[in-house]
């Protein structure tokens, strides 16, 4: 094959000329037409984590940045960059940055497979929002997670996986965004504060034989922990308790007395009574 | 159909605006006509954009495809036209986001879009193909869009008294815009044959 070298050259100049005279008009013009942008919100966009996962309400970290410096915005909203993110925003708008306590996603729900009793074999689509609909959800609890992953495939930070038919988190990765909070058709996952260590790992409103026939961890709404708590903190209403974080001392004699294990003490083992 | 004088000049310019209109007749560009024409306003910002971009590659791609014939190069036609509308793409951008920030806004994506809409490397291509000369050639660029303009504009006025009206709850939004379009479209058919 013969090849003509000399058209080689002239197309690759060609080409090359008219790139290389478009691009110093554009450079020109870039020069002259420079819009002042105001630098803070280039700045706190560097400082933000990038992850554009919404959870600060703004469109994007671009549309987040910009409210920052326009001053609608909270300095530590950006959850998904914790106290470092903040402190670097706080420091480039020149306020303090407040306290941003940690806080994590969890699951308020132990129904694992062979703890939640089964209501039928669900074989459909992969879809918690699609299988909740289906004659009350795969699992006899009608508040139960359902494990097929909703919160796990809108986590942008990997921090969820479905073991044993339930959503299981990694602190280390959750940086409590709330996207699961949000997609749980069953409400079952909460953003609390990391250090909430004693939480109540149940939500089925069901009082009774209702809920123990439902799961082997169902709240029944006893009050046992009710009448045990020194402080004040815990509460049963709607059929089931929750823990008031700010007055619970994460002392466990709660999760100690609970007769269906549905109080958790994370970090400590705690037997059944 | 050439211009030689100042009566084949306006039937050249009806010809491109109405007879061969870039949407209605040719189906080009249709990617912001359905984007940008839900507001009177932003679809003129857009209509003038296009004009704009339409009518500059019209004269820098008459130059380049001069110097494309020179060297013998017409086999890079579309690849040194795309880029040349690219550039002028990104001048308009910067232009108006500097001059006409609300402007630059409402358009959106769809002003670097224009990189990519059809209608504006036809009309070079379709400068080269039937050999306009330069007169020729800024004529079919500017009166091309001002066709692309006047569909668009069309289009929005139309919108916006939908967006208002009571029509069945299936057809809201996208189905009657695109019914709508395809009514235009007809309409404009009765322009065929107006210039020979």
């Amino acid at each position: 094959m013969n090849i003509q070298w000399i058209h080689v050259v002239y197309a690759l100049l060609a080409l090359g000329g008219l790139g290389a005279v478009f691009g110093l008009v554009l450079d020109i013009a870039d020069k002259k037409f420079a819009v002042e942008v105001d630098e803070r919100v280039t700045r706190v966009r560097a400082a933000c984590a990038g992850a554009n996962c919404g959870a600060c309400g703004y469109p994007g970290c671009d549309g987040f940045a910009a409210a920052v410096v326009k001053g609608d915005a909270p300095v530590n909203g950006c959850t998904a960059g914790g106290a470092k993110t903040a402190a670097a925003i706080a420091e480039i708008m020149g306020v303090s940055a407040g306290s941003s306590e940690p806080r994590v996603a969890r699951l308020l729900c132990q129904g694992a497979v062979g703890i939640a009793k089964e209501r039928y074999h669900y074989d459909g689509y992969k879809s918690c929002q699609m299988a909740s609909q289906m004659v009350g959800g795969p699992k006899m609890c009608p508040y139960s997670c359902i494990g097929l992953g909703d919160c796990m495939d809108v986590c942008k930070f990997d921090a969820i996986r479905i073991e044993n038919g339930i959503a299981v988190f990694d602190e280390n990765k959750c940086v409590a965004c709330g996207m699961c909070e949000k997609t749980c058709p069953r409400h079952a996952i909460a953003v609390v504060p990391k250090d909430a260590t004693v939480l109540v790992r149940c939500q089925n409103s069901d009082i009774g034989r209702p809920a123990v026939e439902a799961c082997t961890h169902a709240c029944i709404a006893c009050k046992r922990c009710e009448k045990t708590c020194q402080y004040d903190a815990i509460h049963v209403s709607n059929g089931f308790a929750s823990i008031d974080t700010s007055k619970c001392t994460r002392c466990g004699e709660c999760a100690k007395v609970c007769p269906r294990g549905c109080i958790t003490v994370i970090g400590g083992q705690v037997e059944v009574a | 159909m050439r211009i030689t004088d100042v009566g084949s000049f306006f039937l050249f310019m009806v010809n491109c605006i109405l007879c061969n209109n870039f949407i209605f007749s040719r189906f080009l560009g249709c990617c912001p006509f359905l984007g940008v024409s839900s507001k009177v306003q932003t679809a003129t910002g857009m209509g003038l954009a296009v004009t704009f971009v339409m009518g500059i590659a019209s004269l820098v791609t008459y130059f380049v495809n001069l110097i494309l014939v020179a060297l013998g190069l017409e086999y890079l036609q579309t690849i040194a036209f795309i880029l040349v509308i690219a550039a002028l793409v990104q001048f308009v951008e910067m232009f108006m986001k500097k001059s006409m920030p609300s402007l630059y806004s409402a358009l959106g994506i769809y002003l670097p879009l224009i990189t990519t809409n059809c209608a504006v490397l036809a009309v070079t291509i379709m400068n080269v193909e039937n050999s306009y000369n330069l007169f020729e050639s800024v004529c079919n660029g500017v009166f091309g869009a001002l066709g692309f303009m006047l569909a668009i504009v069309l289009m929005a006025g139309v919108r916006e008294r939908l967006e208002t009206s009571d029509i069945p709850k299936s057809f809201k939004g996208f189905p009657s815009s695109l019914i709508t379009a395809g009514l235009l479209s007809i309409a404009f058919m009765g322009f065929q044959g107006l210039v020979k």
